[in-house]
């Protein structure tokens, strides 16, 4: 495991949850930075899962390209590790022809937001039964720390080496605007909130998603000077406010802050759901 | 007695029954002409056998819903034209490398870019073998009236299911917007394949599996074989590697599960051939004008005789040269500025005179076309 999660310091009883998913026969270790978010992520995911007892054989884990997309080839699931930007439909081809599976996304915030943008939004209108965990790092990763479509304003990637002229997108309002039924936010440093969050966005029927703000200390905290992982946590901790405080501050206090929790809850009709009563009804009719 | 199975069906209407007598039961695709109905058909079909239909936001997603229903275990169809076509290849390229049966038809229009939407191409064929980046081999077939298109569909499913690989059926605007009275497959009269399931336990089992046939078993997500499906370059197991003795086996897996087993693959028509001198070789909708035309040449007491092909790829090199070794002149007539006489002239001996006959402005070669190309080369 990465560097951020060792100094955690976790209870033994923790990794052992953890060792129990990992993938028998993979080549370790993984392609991630040692303190990198993605680490914390996994884990929490891991716990969700295991904490709602599904089976390993029910669930399957499809991503994009990008280093947090690297996830579903470490853990026992079912993995899809598809092209970049397209996990969703891929999961949605997964879950319509099987729609008693628990199909997760892991996707960054390129993969998900910029050549991805167009099936995110129409997962979300759809409100398919998929959740997809956003590993927000601001930047893109894996190609060595590009701006994205999360990358703040003047803020410096390796293509934006002026600051960023762009205006940047809030994953968390753009999914609730196209559909979505269930959002929610988390940092990698509230890895408890991660935790509850991945639970309850499984949990629900529809279209759910869990941004995370994670770390990438190698390009975007070296980049804008925030310092190794664990400043970048800190940072996380202080810049966090709970969805029941941000209610009680103003624009202007909220400016440059992390609202964490659950952001949006629907329970609006379900695709697969809808399209079956179709079925049924067509069936029935012969 | 009335034959209840004759019906005067769309061309891209049997795609839809030849596809459903397959096996498909999963159907993602984006409307485009001259497509649009294999769409509209599916999406009145499917939910009546209990299948699943999606319109996606676009060409990409919809393959990526085929290849995600597929390793599923469904068996799954897109249908598309040239602009589609192009916005998939980057996915069909990754059904290439994970091995992922599916079938996509590419109901040709003409191009590039926007092109003629209402008019009849062949002019995707190179596309349909080189469409994805990287090396690999590709199964493409090609029909040329609405009776072919069922019992190909039916093909092209069974070679998917059976190499564990895309296949694109090469459609054109002329077949796909034709009415023909056909007799519609009965239960049983064609063989229907399926893919190969593993018999390894999951603890033993190699997903990539570099079995004597060259295809491995492919288990449905939620069966108990939890692996890595990635479109990285992969060892047995289905994990990512680097190393060149694993790379290359991987490639040489990819051309050789198909080229070992080409004589399954190629499908060839052939007419009055057997003292033929000089040749046609065609395929898709051309191939009904180039019939007539050498029954008319034939009447008039000329040696030609045609050979059709339904597989266009692979392209069957050995058996085409083995038909075509008594004739002297050999004509390819194609809806596009040239590609498939390339590989004709590619496999033909050096004294063979190779002529191409070629329309690229939205319109069919005619057999009187046909003709009077016969009579120059003559
Ligand atoms: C079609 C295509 N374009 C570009 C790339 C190169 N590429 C790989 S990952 C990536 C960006 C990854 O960034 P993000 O999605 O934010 O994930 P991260 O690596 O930060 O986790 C890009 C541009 C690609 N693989 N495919
Ligand atoms: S480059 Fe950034 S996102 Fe990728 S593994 Fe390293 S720290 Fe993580």
């Amino acid at each position: 495991m990465t560097t951020a999660e060792k100094t955690k310091a976790a209870p033994r009883q923790r990794s052992d949850v953890i060792l129990n998913y990992l993938r028998p026969k993979k080549k370790f270790p993984n392609v991630w930075c040692a303190g990198c978010g993605n680490g914390i992520v996994m884990s929490a995911i891991v716990r969700a899962i295991d904490k709602l007892a599904l089976s390993k054989d029910e669930v399957a884990m499809v991503s994009g390209i990008g280093c947090s997309s690297r996830m579903p080839i470490y853990l026992d699931f079912n993995a899809l590790h598809t092209t970049h930007g397209r996990a969703l439909p891929f999961a949605t081809g997964i879950k319509f022809a099987q729609p008693h599976m628990k199909v997760i996304v892991i996707t960054g915030d390129g993969d998900a937001l910029a050549i991805g943008g167009n099936h995110f939004i129409h997962a979300c209108r759809r409100n398919i039964d998929i959740t997809a965990i956003l590993v927000n790092n601001y930047i893109y990763g894996m190609t060595g720390g590009q701006g994205s479509p999360t990358t703040p304003t003047a803020a410096f990637s390796t293509t934006t080496p002026y600051g960023n002229a762009e205006k940047h997108f809030d994953p968390c309002k753009l999914a609730e605007a196209a559909g979505a039924s269930y959002v929610a936010r988390a940092t990698v440093y509230h890895a408890p909130q991660l935790e509850k969050a991945i639970m309850q966005a499984v949990d629900h029927r529809g279209f759910s998603l869990v941004e995370v703000i994670s770390n990438c200390h190698t390009y975007f905290g070296r980049l804008n000077r925030l310092g190794d992982a664990v400043s970048m946590l800190k940072e996380y901790k202080e810049k966090s406010v709970t969805v029941a405080r941000a209610k009680r501050m103003s624009p202007e206090e909220l400016k440059d802050k992390h609202v964490i929790g659950t952001l949006y809850e629907d329970d609006k009709t379900e695709f697969c759901d809808e399209y079956q009563k179709i079925v049924d009804a067509q069936m029935g009719e012969k | 007695m009335v034959d209840t199975q004759r019906k005067l069906l769309l061309g891209n209407l049997a795609c839809v029954h030849g596809a459903i007598y397959a096996g498909m039961r999963f159907f993602a695709g984006y409307p485009i002409t001259p497509s649009t109905e294999v769409a509209e058909g599916c999406s009145r079909e499917l939910p009546r056998i209990g299948g699943r239909f999606i319109q996606m936001e676009d060409e990409i997603g919809s393959i990526g819903a085929v290849v995600g229903a597929s390793v599923s275990g469904v068996k799954a169809m897109t249908a598309t034209s040239g602009p589609g076509y192009s916005l998939m290849v980057e996915n069909i390229g990754y059904a290439y490398m994970t091995e992922t049966p599916c079938v996509i038809i590419n109901v040709q229009r003409g191009g590039p870019s926007t092109g003629l939407p209402t008019k009849g191409s062949q002019s995707d064929t190179m596309q349909a073998r080189w469409g994805p980046h990287g090396d690999y081999t590709a199964i493409a077939v090609a029909p040329s009236t609405v009776g072919d298109t069922v019992t190909e569909t039916i093909r092209a499913f069974n070679l998917a299911e059976r190499f564990r690989t895309p296949v694109t059926i090469l459609l054109d605007e002329v077949i796909s917007h034709q009415r023909e009275m056909i007799s519609l497959p009965k239960p049983g009269e064609h063989q229907v394949v399926d893919r190969v399931k593993p018999t390894a336990s999951p603890e033993e089992f190699e997903p990539f599996a570099h079995t004597a046939g060259g295809v491995s078993p492919m288990p449905a997500y939620g069966e108990g074989y939890r692996y890595v499906i990635t479109g990285l370059t992969h060892d047995a197991m289905g994990f990512t590697t680097n190393r060149p003795d694993e790379i290359k086996l991987k490639l040489d897996k990819l051309r050789n599960k198909i080229l070992n087993f080409k004589s399954e693959i190629t499908k060839l028509r052939i007419e009055m051939m057997d003292d033929a001198e000089i040749a046609f070789v065609s395929y898709g909708s051309v191939s009904r004008a180039v019939l007539l035309a050498v029954a008319l040449a034939r009447k008039a007491g000329v040696k030609v005789g045609m050979i059709q092909l339904y597989t266009v790829w692979p392209f069957p090199d050995e058996e085409l040269r083995d038909y075509l070794v008594g004739c002297h002149k050999v004509i390819v007539p194609e809806l596009n500025m040239g590609q498939v006489v390339r590989e004709v002239g590619r496999i033909l001996p050096p004294d063979t005179e190779i002529h191409s006959l070629l329309r690229y402005d939205g319109e069919i070669l005619t057999p009187m076309q046909l003709l009077e190309k016969l009579e120059e080369v003559m």
